[in-house]
């Protein structure tokens, strides 16, 4: 592994270039439209690195990375799976990658048709009425999604709601989503199974209740089983459901939200449908809705004229009820793409397919782990794709955590799941393996557990002074919180 | 073992009272802190809000999470710890005393009787 500890700036040297990447110089006539009070006196402060310093540089910096490419990336909640090279390969194909954005419906025939079949295999697998491939990411498509809920209640004049209910174990960004939008958050309590306390729910059901937001399976690793009980609730009380797609991995193909009752539903590309994850983007948050909520779909979307096979944008000029536009454009192009392929090579059959194996890694995974000694936090449940376990015990015991076990993982070579994640249980590890991964990955990943708790049992140091292994040892975690400091130089 | 002084009274939800005539001193226990893991941020309410009981009234937030704190006790908040702004880890380092967080004048101190008793607190953290 390289020892590479430096930043890109520390290797400028004045004069140095990259000939091949240096801008061309820009003539005076070029600038004449820039008033010279808004053009800048110095140079602007990039590194002076030649082709090879850089190429060595980043290349060092890759070998130092935890990815899905080098390790198993159990990281739960997140559905870390492998995305397939080949619709990689598909999204640059130059038809896609040279289109202008500002291109005219008639010159981009294919990539609307693309967005168009994608809409309709959404729609199905979901089971919803209608989709709208616009949100930028999953957390605009939740903003979407609650935009809708409370157009819905405002175009009927039924202005009194102001709640959304949200249970303890919902995805941690609806509360936050239903505060944008205006709503304030009550939360429903869930009880030792995993499931909402269903009596609680409907005591918080009243003419307040806008709606209610749920992710199913829960962040609990559990499929929601009162979900038909819990729909009629919430219907009977005059709100909508909002499904939040982060755990749609685990029932693709199997269970439709638009089946279980649900109104409104963001996906994540970036994590069913296989595109790129993490780093911050660029993500994709499609929603789809219910009957009620067609009008309001965010634009543009790809329609399709059928009696001339021709396609086209459909936009707030025919669709005046719409929530309106969330970017400039339409969504991630490319992303969308990205899905539309993934989605075509797999098909039907193929979807389900990843609900069924990403569940049957997990609770192969789950029982391996509790036969070596470590706790479910809900032993009594089957898994979904995702499962938690408790070091509760350990860390009374032992004095070692859920972040210690954490970190001596990558001293195995392994890359963490998540941790401290959902907050409702103590000292725990939320745990994905996903579908892409084989039982051999599952087994080496079982294997480093099973003699991290050795060590915790007989040498308890090791597992809290790791890593040793890696090129920094414990970060100052509270120091980087309290003084941020991302600006390298003066 | 967490540190559970006797002569306070708790909230199921981790907060502390110390009574000093008709205020009532509050910050988060022992065992709280520890849960938590070192603090980076403390958000306080304001001298002069009036909370009821159970209301929101701040947060704490560490590096593995951010926790609700509860007004254990109705009425108007009279001073915070502004020291926190600065020093969040004096709630970890000094649940008791230097980490206290706010301090009410008590609107009714009835409300007293149904917090937990040292003892009952004690169990509470042996169940959990």
């Amino acid at each position: 592994m390289s020892n590479e500890t430096t930043l890109i700036f520390q290797h400028s040297r004045p004069g140095r270039s990259a000939t091949a990447q240096a801008p061309k110089p820009v003539s005076e006539d070029q600038l004449s439209a820039i008033p010279a009070s808004l053009r800048r006196k110095n140079k602007p402060g990039l590194p002076e690195v030649g082709e090879l310093e850089v190429v060595r540089h980043y290349t060092n910096l890759s070998t130092k990375n935890f990815a899905i490419d080098k390790q198993f990336y159990p990281l739960g909640s997140c559905t870390m799976k492998y995305n397939p090279r080949g619709a990689n390969r598909a999204a640059m194909l130059p038809g896609f990658l040279n289109r202008h954005p500002l291109a005219p419906a008639s010159h981009s025939q294919g990539y609307l048709a693309c967005l168009y079949e994608l809409q309709n295999f959404l729609k199905e697998v979901t089971g919803m009425k209608g989709v709208s491939l616009a949100p930028m990411a999953g957390a605009q498509g939740e903003f979407a999604g609650v935009a809708m809920i409370r157009a819905y209640h405002e175009a009927r004049g039924d202005d009194g709601r102001t709640e959304i209910l949200i249970p303890e174990a919902a995805h941690g960004t609806n509360p936050a989503t239903a505060v944008m939008c205006g709503y304030k958050v009550r939360e429903v309590p869930v009880g030792k199974d995993g499931d909402v306390d269903l009596e609680a729910l409907k005591e918080a059901c009243g003419p307040q209740t806008a709606g209610l937001m749920m992710t199913n399976p829960s962040t609990c690793g559990v499929f929601e089983r009162q979900i038909e009980a819990i729909s009629k609730a919430v219907h009977d009380a005059g709100g909508l459901l909002y499904y939040d797609g982060a755990n749609l991995n685990a029932i693709l193909g199997k269970v439709r939200p638009g089946d279980m009752g649900f109104d409104v539903i963001h996906m994540n590309l970036h994590k069913t449908f296989a595109t790129p994850h993490g780093g911050g983007g660029p993500g994709a948050g499609p929603v789809g809705v219910s009957q009620r909520l067609l009008d309001y779909l965010p634009t543009p979307m790809a329609g399709l004229d059928e009696e001339s096979g021709d396609y086209h944008w459909i936009d707030t000029d025919t669709l005046p009820t719409s929530i309106g536009h969330l970017s400039a454009f339409m969504g991630n192009a490319g992303v969308l793409l990205r899905a539309y392929f993934y989605a075509m090579v797999l098909g039907r059959e193929g979807m389900i397919r990843v609900g069924e194996y990403s569940t049957l890694a997990a609770n192969y995974l789950l029982k391996r782990l509790e036969a070596i000694g470590c706790q479910a936090a809900y032993p009594d449940r089957r898994a979904s794709h995702e499962f938690i376990l408790t070091f509760a015990k350990l860390a009374k015991d032992q004095h070692v955590t859920a972040l210690d076990i954490a970190k001596r993982l990558l001293d195995y070579n392994q890359h963490a799941p998540t941790i401290y994640f959902p907050l409702l249980v103590p000292e725990c590890f939320l745990i994905e393996p996903t579908e892409t991964e084989t039982k051999e990955a599952m087994d080496d990943f079982i294997d480093a557990m099973a003699k991290i708790l050795e060590e915790a049992n007989t040498d308890p140091d090791t597992v809290t002074q790791a890593p040793f292994t890696q090129p920094v040892r414990r970060l100052d975690d509270v120091k980087a919180a309290k003084e941020l400091d991302l600006v390298w130089g003066e | 073992m967490s540190e559970i002084p006797a002569e306070l009274r708790y909230r199921q939800s981790h907060e502390w009272v110390r009574v000093d005539g008709d205020v009532a001193v509050v910050g988060i226990t022992d065992h709280a802190q520890d849960a938590m893991g070192d603090l980076v941020y403390v958000e306080l309410p304001d001298v002069g809000q009036v909370f009821a009981a159970g209301d929101e009234a701040g947060v704490v937030e560490s590096v593995k999470a951010a926790s609700d704190i509860y007004a254990p006790v109705s009425g108007e908040i009279t001073e915070i710890n502004e020291a926190l702004d600065d020093e969040p880890e004096l709630v970890n380092n000094d649940p008791y005393a230097g980490g206290w967080l706010f301090k009410i004048k008590m609107a009714d101190d009835g409300e007293l009787k149904e917090m937990l008793t040292a003892d009952q607190y004690q169990e509470q953290i042996d169940s959990e």
